[in-house]
């Protein structure tokens, strides 16, 4: 079963370690499990697909591929950065510049006999329905939330009830300095990201009149120079954050803005950490979370013992604390659940004010929505033509546009399908 | 596009090694990375050796000073299955030199060393220990001895030692630190942080207090949706005194009522009904006003025999936490004030303003307790004084300092019983806790753990006796009446009959409870587990560790955050953790 491998088939003395667990049960398997060949040719055979390949995606290969997955496939669009290196251990300095996906397959390979792992430099986005549902499951080190949501709508989506292989479970890790989660998703199944997604609430953002007219904080001089003094002196180019000069330029107006209102504080260091939104990111704390993603997913793979249901939060701070739960489905998830999700709003706002609060809202956290009602356009982003013809919508307020209790699509560039929100107005 | 002359480099751009660790200084700061280059780490590596081999990893990668790598095993093909470190062409190799050698090629700036030598072998003169910084033991050791002369000699140099075990499913870490190891830098939540001491205001903010507020409704919309939060307590606060004999809100009802005059105070006559900072005011009433009080962290410090009777030798820690103590006493429970400002809804100039008043509030608390530390170490004859940043640091998180009280591990002997006593209530209550709130307790795999280590103690006395040729200098029990060697027990029948026991003398009631069914059925079923692997290491589950115990061993060098105190384990069936003080 092995052909697709690399080289010639170690023997299977190599995995002694892990045929203990293989080939025999224990107090906590399944008693209906066979251990045996078929569970080891079900692993051998299993194709996996791993979403990135930075600090969680380098160490979700390893473990993979010492886990006993034979064929595994990579995806990442970023190229290596010399900060990557204190982390991302299949990466090298002669590496910086080079595509991460690729890197890190043809290190795993070479290490590692008798597995193949197919690397693709690009965006998830690029890949349809057809190629995911090549996959038994997927295993995600992403630090993007909006990747995140992407991949599990397209995984919901593609569940057919009828078709059992449909069903792709979903192992997701985040980490943010000395804290991570891990969770495993059953689309459909089991609560999904997007059930999930309050949880993970963005930073609320600074009003731009603070930002604007009275600036208190370091971030804040940051935030002008990134927003407001960018687009005024430089409009026509792209900001490029991986741009040292760009982050200079943003450095030392944010500087001298600071020095005028006496707001001690703006570093190099911290613009680029506003402007990038860097989160801090260790070895140790991807190993913990890629590592408990890996053994959800092997035991999924094999059986041998149960998996997580579903959640399971890391905190390394102080001490060491697990919370270890099961989150709930919900019935009005705009992705996984059957209903609409309650919006309570102000019939007193503005389509403008609407649309932007739910960039902020947690749990919408969408940047540029297209709205509509069953019977008419709200507001359009895309084609130019129906922009303008919706934008005088704007400034109308929610109460003249929509009923109380109204459902509404809301659709973004961002999301392969529509969200379905119910407008409830405040009292 | 306009031309533009290009921007000069900044004057403080990034060096290259801040580059490559700027995702990690955002956590410890430059301080702790020269504490972890300056650190040099020991791993004595047993068993499948994986989970030692995955900490280092996680140690290179951020910048470590220096690892060494004791082990005697040469590369097995089985060892290509488990440890990513090793190649095809480390087979028949010594497997600490290979492991040394992959792991170097992570970060070039790291000293890697191998010592193809077994652990007995290596600590033969345990006074070799002294040369680290650090050391990290895989479990089971041989024989029970190895373990405590380890752990003896460790103790007694004040290096901390971490003791490890990873074994299928499971896995255990006991950290055994030096009998008192502060911590100041312990980096708390910033949301409880926020030291405004609105009760015990001090002049000069005050005064600034009456020039902002004192015309409260005369001001222009502008002015008043934009006075401080923090200066509208103030003010409300000498309203409400002025009613209540002088005292401030205290119980949770007068807060509710203190918090509704001051929401009473806004302005709602305008577009959004309401005020921003009146809203933030009353929003942080329950937080901001509550009596001066220490944590219990602190008040360990305070309490300890070293805070009161300062020697010449004293550690720093001590001298600070000392005269810290005393400007507690001497400023009626107040503390050095931080200085930090939350962000608030304010003009920029009066957010300066505010700002300055706190910092120059802390730098004169600073100097104070700077005096009281000064004159300490004239009266104790100290030569080199305290830095005074490290005096500075102290003051910023005097609040949250931390103190373990470190203890030594606790080893498993097939000779003797554990004696629990210090611990059996503790640990009985945890039993019952867990059971109440329906849930497994995990200490039973930190037993299983120990009966691991007993089981190992045991078959090695009985191979020294099988060669020991006289039975008259023969071990005890080791052998039947007609001189026979009993055969080697299976782990999983001598772990049934192990059973931790307590000094009967002590506490009359055995211990632990195992007769509680629950605990008795975790205990089997992790035994059952252990047995299935069989020593065999899942690597999935030592990556994990590895990184659980790099973590630690972080934030034991750089003496930040707040370690584990002192023994975790982990399940990798359900996937939870939980942490024991042994
Ligand atoms: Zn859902």
């Amino acid at each position: 079963m092995t052909t697709l491998a690399n080289g010639p088939k170690p023997s299977r003395e190599r995995w002694r370690y892990l045929d203990n667990f293989l080939n025999k049960p224990g107090p906590t398997s399944d008693p209906d499990w066979l251990p045996g060949e078929q569970t080891i040719n079900g692993l051998e055979t299993s194709k996996v697909l791993v979403i990135g390949a930075g600090g969680l995606g380098c160490e979700i290969l390893k473990n993979l591929a010492l886990s006993g997955f034979k064929d595994i496939h990579v995806i990442d669009m970023d190229t290596i950065d010399v900060s990557n290196l204190n982390r991302q251990f299949l990466f090298r300095e002669a590496d910086v510049g080079k595509s991460k996906a690729e890197c890190a397959a043809a290190f795993v390979e070479k290490r590692i006999q008798g597995v193949k792992i197919t690397p693709f430099n690009g965006k998830i986005q690029d890949k349809a329905e057809e190629y995911y549902m090549q996959f038994k499951m997927v295993v995600c080190g992403l630090d993007s939330i909006e990747a995140r949501r992407w991949i599990n709508a397209t995984l919901v989506g593609m569940v057919d009830m009828e078709n059992p292989e449909s069903l792709k479970p979903l192992i997701d890790g985040g980490t943010e300095g000395f804290k991570g989660q891990a969770r495993v998703i059953l689309p459909t199944m089991n609560a999904c990201i997007e059930c999930q997604l309050d949880m993970h609430a963005p930073r609320a953002a600074v009003p731009l009149c603070t930002l604007a007219t009275i600036p208190r904080q370091p971030a804040h001089c940051i935030e002008w120079a990134h927003i407001i003094a960018w687009e005024e002196h430089r409009k026509d180019e792209v900001l490029d954050t991986d741009d040292p000069e760009h982050i200079t330029w943003l450095y030392q107006k944010a500087l001298a803005r600071a020095q005028e209102f006496n707001i001690p504080g703006v570093t190099y260091s911290m613009t680029q950490g506003v402007v990038k939104n860097i989160i801090p990111a260790i070895a140790s704390t991807n190993a913990i979370i890629a590592a408990s993603c890996c053994n959800e997913a092997f035991k999924i793979a094999t059986s041998c013992n149960p998996w997580l249901q579903n959640y399971m939060m890391y905190s390394g701070d102080e001490g060491v604390y697990t919370y270890t739960f099961e989150t709930e489905q919900k019935e009005d998830c705009p992705v996984c659940g059957n209903l609409a999700k309650n919006l309570t709003v102000n019939p007193n706002m503005t389509l403008q004010e609407f649309i932007d609060s739910l960039g902020e809202r947690a749990e919408a956290q969408l940047k540029k929505p297209t709205l509509r009602t069953e019977e008419k356009s709200l507001y359009s982003q895309f084609p130019a033509s129906l922009r303008e013809q919706t934008a005088p919508n704007l400034t109308k307020k929610l109460s003249e546009l929509v009923e109380n209790g109204e459902e509404i699509g809301v659709s973004d560039p961002a999301f392969a399908i529509a969200f379905k929100y119910k407008l409830v107005f405040s009292s | 596009m306009v031309e533009r002359p290009t921007t000069p480099p900044p004057l403080q751009g990034p060096t290259a090694k801040e580059k490559k660790y700027d995702r990690q200084l955002r956590l410890w700061a430059a301080s702790g990375q020269q504490a972890l280059e300056d650190a040099k780490v020991l791993l004595l590596n047993t068993g499948p050796g994986v989970v030692g081999v995955e900490t280092l990893k996680n140690l290179i990668l951020p910048g470590v000073g220096d690892y060494t790598i004791v082990d005697d095993v040469d590369v097995a093909e089985k060892d290509l299955g488990v440890n990513f470190f090793l190649e095809e062409s480390s087979l028949g190799k010594s497997r600490a030199e290979e492991t040394c050698k992959f792991l170097q090629e992570l970060n070039l700036e790291v000293k890697g060393h191998a010592i193809q030598k077994s652990v007995e072998a290596f600590v033969e003169k345990p006074t070799i220990l002294d040369n680290y910084t650090l050391i990290i033991l895989i479990g089971p050791t041989k024989a029970s001895g190895l373990l405590e002369n380890i752990s003896q000699h460790a103790w007694k140099s004040s290096i901390p030692l971490f003791y490890v075990h990873c074994a299928g499913f499971f896995s255990h870490f006991s950290v055994q630190l030096p009998a008192q190891f502060p911590i100041i830098d312990t980096h708390p939540d910033p949301a409880s942080t926020q030291d405004l001491r609105l009760l015990n205001p001090w002049p000069e903010l005050l005064i600034f207090m009456r020039e902002k507020v004192g015309n409260l409704p005369w001001l222009s919309d502008h002015e008043h949706g934009h006075v401080p939060y923090l200066l509208l307590l103030l003010h409300f606060l000498v309203v409400w005194k002025a009613t209540r004999n002088g005292k401030p809100p205290a119980s949770y009802s007068e807060k509710k009522e203190f918090a509704a005059l001051v929401a009473a105070g806004a302005r709602t006559n305008n577009a959004e009904g309401g005020e921003e900072n009146f809203d933030e005011a009353t929003a942080n009433v329950l937080k901001s006003l509550n009596p001066p009080s220490i944590s219990s962290g602190l008040r360990d410090v305070f309490e300890a025999d070293d805070c009161k009777i300062l020697k010449n030798d004293s550690a720093n820690f001590w001298i600070m936490a000392h005269a810290i103590e005393k400007f507690h006493t001497a400023n009626k429970g107040l503390l050095p004030l931080p200085g930090a400002l939350p962000d608030m809804k304010a003009q920029s100039s009066d957010y300066i303003k505010i700002q300055n008043i706190y910092k120059a509030k802390a730098r004169s608390d600073l100097a104070e307790v700077t005096a009281i530390v000064r004159q300490l170490e004239k009266d104790l004859d100290r030569r080199t004084p305290i830095e005074d940043k490290e005096i500075e640091a102290f003051c910023k998180g005097a609040q949250f300092v931390k103190l373990i009280k470190g203890r030594p591990l606790r080893v498993a002997k097939s000779t003797e019983s554990l004696d629990w006593s210090d611990r059996a209530e503790v640990l009985s209550m945890e039993l019952e806790n867990q059971k109440m709130v329906g849930l497994d307790s995990l200490l039973p795999i930190y037993f299983a753990f120990l009966a691991l280590d007993r089981h190992n103690d045991e078959i090695s006395r009985l191979e020294q006796s099988r060669r020991e040729p006289n039975p008259l200098k023969d071990i005890p029990g080791a052998r039947d009446v007609s001189g026979a060697v009993f055969p080697s027990p299976k782990f999983a029948e001598s772990a049934h009959f192990y059973t931790p026991a307590v000094n009967s003398e002590k506490d009359p009631k055995p211990w632990p409870r195992f007769d509680t069914p629950e605990a008795r059925e975790t205990f089997d079923n992790v035994v059952k587990e252990l047995d299935r692997a069989n020593g065999a290491e899942l690597h999935n589950i030592a990556a994990l560790t590895g990184g659980m115990v790099a973590q630690e061993v972080i934030k034991v060098i750089t003496k930040q955050y707040v370690p584990v105190d002192n023994t975790c384990v982990f399940d990798g069936i359900a996937s939870k953790t939980a942490v024991f003080n042994i």
